[in-house]
């Protein structure tokens, strides 16, 4: 069903989606060079016969070990033509960002704030890039394979709720 | 005045009471700066100034422990930020360090209040890798328990939201039908709250005897109270002005949102996985997707009343249509082998001694298996590397999106709105914060 889609896509941009392939239980998956998936995912949701209208699910992948080291996952799906694909973006670890597709879904905000807080991804253009489980005084990025299972966080000194929407707040006030 | 004097605060307020501030003036709309000119000095404007409140991580209303930094201008709320991860566990990296089957008990935990769909989710996903069938009696059983864990789930919803809004009596008698139909899932699984039931390759144990029955007459009390819940909340008077109205998002903006489920057949679009890509034995069965066409909180309550009586309508049609067969693939590779067969011979032993040390050995590659849980498309990404542990377990928890969309729902309205907004999208902690 969705095989339409990757043709489509690999025909309308040769040199941005390489390497298709039909995944596991028929999934159409393809791989998008990283700095034209903003481009893919925009034609993806405007094209008439694709409509990849359902903000997709995005996450993260670290393939440590493997150059490019991490994998950015986007899950997509169409209410309207019933079709899904997989895109798949390779991400080095020297630089380790690409551009936000929020612009074109807005529900994928959370998504690309768990792969900066999980994995150290940013997202160019992301409105609010905030870490979304961690606190902001956490050191590194849990779900790292070189991040060890049991690490231990450094103890954040407790803050003043001056600022109630950041903390520490400056001192003077009881 | 030549018209009925409307009551209540919608509509002009044109009563000419002496010395009452505003008489004759269009009343106030709500979150707009007023325009007329006060009267006289006792009517001028109190002089305001934006207050930023902190609701949670422990308040009631919030669902667990998440907490929303609230500014608001009187009443109103102008701005509005979620901070979420109070009840992370580390659900993902748990799941990295322990065998596929070990990750189960975890899965129970993401959506406590409809554990099995959890459940079902990731075997699915994981038999999707492993180019798995499960045997038929299995998927049915399957079905079973997620329709039961559906309408637990949506009786959960429709009771907090009743509770919150001051109708305790509903709250009472949906955790009453909950706990009846968590019994019948004792039964079955042996726990109430966290039930454990799939397996990779079918289901932990078979129905004891009679269960059916007893379970149809469960479904019978369930349905009664049921439509007592209904009739109590749908045509209430408080209830209806709460939520009519509050909470609206739209069906290009459901979408655009990422809303899936209950929450995006509200508002209109009629998208249900069950439907749109039936996995297990959903096509064997004739049910509706209600649609709602507002999108507010009345609509996404009333969905949720619905939903129960497909739902009940196809625990019905699966209890006649399941036949006798196995419970588990005979394979070995992937379930482990009969307790005589472990105990008496050397093959059995050596699987059973496989599976439990090393775990199931899931064929190298990455898949995204997803399934209908009871508010949204819940779905795990995995990749294995051939190894008896998932290298990578993403989870996609139906209700992050409509979590995240709580600020754009909330801006602009009351502050009282909120809490059937929160109640109505049914946010459950332990799979939004992982």
């Amino acid at each position: 069903m969705s095989k339409a889609a990757i043709a489509a896509l690999v025909e309308r941009f040769p040199d941005a989606v390489y390497d298709a392939y039909e995944g596991v239980g028929g999934d159409d998956c393809a791989f998008v060079r990283k700095d034209r998936i903003l481009e893919v995912c925009r034609f993806l949701k405007d094209d008439p016969k694709l409509q990849m209208n359902l903000s997709p699910y995005v996450t993260a992948v670290d393939y440590l070990g493997q150059d490019p080291r991490f994998e950015v996952v986007y899950n997509l799906v169409s209410t309207r033509t019933n079709q899904r694909v997989r895109l798949r973006v390779k991400v080095p670890e020297a630089d380790c960002r690409l551009p936000s597709v929020t612009s074109v879904w807005r529900g994928v905000d959370w998504f690309e704030r768990y792969c900066l807080d999980m994995y150290g991804i940013h997202f160019d253009g992301h409105p609010d890039p905030r870490r979304l489980l961690m606190y902001d005084e956490f050191v590194g990025h849990p779900l790292r394979k070189d991040y060890p299972l049991k690490a231990r966080q450094p103890l954040v000194p407790e803050r003043r709720v001056d600022d109630i929407f950041r903390g520490p707040g400056p001192a003077g006030r009881d | 005045m030549d018209r009925e004097t409307p009551h209540g605060l919608a509509g002009e307020d044109t009563r000419e009471t002496p010395g009452s501030a505003g008489a004759g003036l269009p009343a106030p709309v709500l979150g707009k700066e007023r325009t007329a000119r006060p009267a006289s000095e006792l009517d001028a404007p109190l002089p305001s100034k934006r207050m930023v409140v902190n609701l949670g991580p422990s308040h009631p209303a919030m669902h667990g422990v998440t907490r929303a930094v609230v500014e608001l201008d009187g009443e109103i709320i102008t701005d509005m930020k979620l901070d979420i991860g109070f009840l992370h566990r580390g659900f993902e990296k748990s799941c990295e360090n322990v065998t596929w089957t070990q990750c189960f008990p975890y899965t129970d935990r993401l959506n406590y209040v409809s554990s099995i769909m959890n459940n079902v989710g990731f075997a699915l996903a994981v038999e999707k890798l492993c180019r798995l069938d499960v045997p038929e009696r299995a998927s049915y059983l399957r079905v079973i328990t997620s329709e039961i864990h559906r309408i637990c789930d949506h009786l959960t919803l429709v009771g907090a939201m009743g509770m919150e809004l001051g109708a305790m009596t509903v709250f009472l008698y949906s955790i009453e039908a909950r706990d009846m139909l968590w019994d019948r899932l004792a039964e079955l699984c042996g726990a109430r709250l966290t039930s454990n039931y799939a397996r990779i390759g079918g289901v932990a144990r078979d129905v004891p005897d009679g269960w059916i029955e007893k379970t149809t007459r469960t479904l019978d009390r369930v349905t009664a109270l049921r439509d007592e819940i209904d009739g109590l909340l749908t045509r209430n008077r408080i209830f209806l002005d709460r939520t009519r109205g509050t909470g609206v998002v739209g069906r290009e903006e459901a979408i655009e949102l990422g809303f899936t489920g209950p929450c995006l057949r509200a508002s209109g679009e009629p998208w249900d996985l069950r439907k749109a890509a039936p996995y297990l034995v959903y096509d064997r069965f004739e049910f509706d997707i209600p649609v709602g066409s507002n999108g507010d909180n009345l609509d996404r309550y009333l969905m949720r009343i619905e939903e129960m009586r497909q739902s009940d309508a196809i625990l019905r049609q699966a209890f006649a249509q399941m036949g006798p067969g196995e419970i588990i693939v005979k394979d070995f590779r992937y379930a482990l082998p009969p307790k005589p067969l472990v105990y008496g011979t050397i093959e059995g032993a050596m699987a059973h001694f496989k599976l439990v040390m090393e775990g199931i050995k899931v064929p190298a590659g990455e898949a995204y298996g997803y399934t209908e849980a009871a508010n949204g498309e819940l779905g795990f990404y995995v990749v294995s590397d051939g190894g008896g542990r998932p290298y990578k377990l993403g989870l996609r928890a139906p209700g992050w999106p409509m979590l995240a969309a709580i600020p754009h729902m909330s801006k602009g309205h009351l502050l009282s709105d909120l809490i059937p907004t929160y109640d109505s999208i049914n946010m459950i902690g332990g799979e939004v914060e992982q």
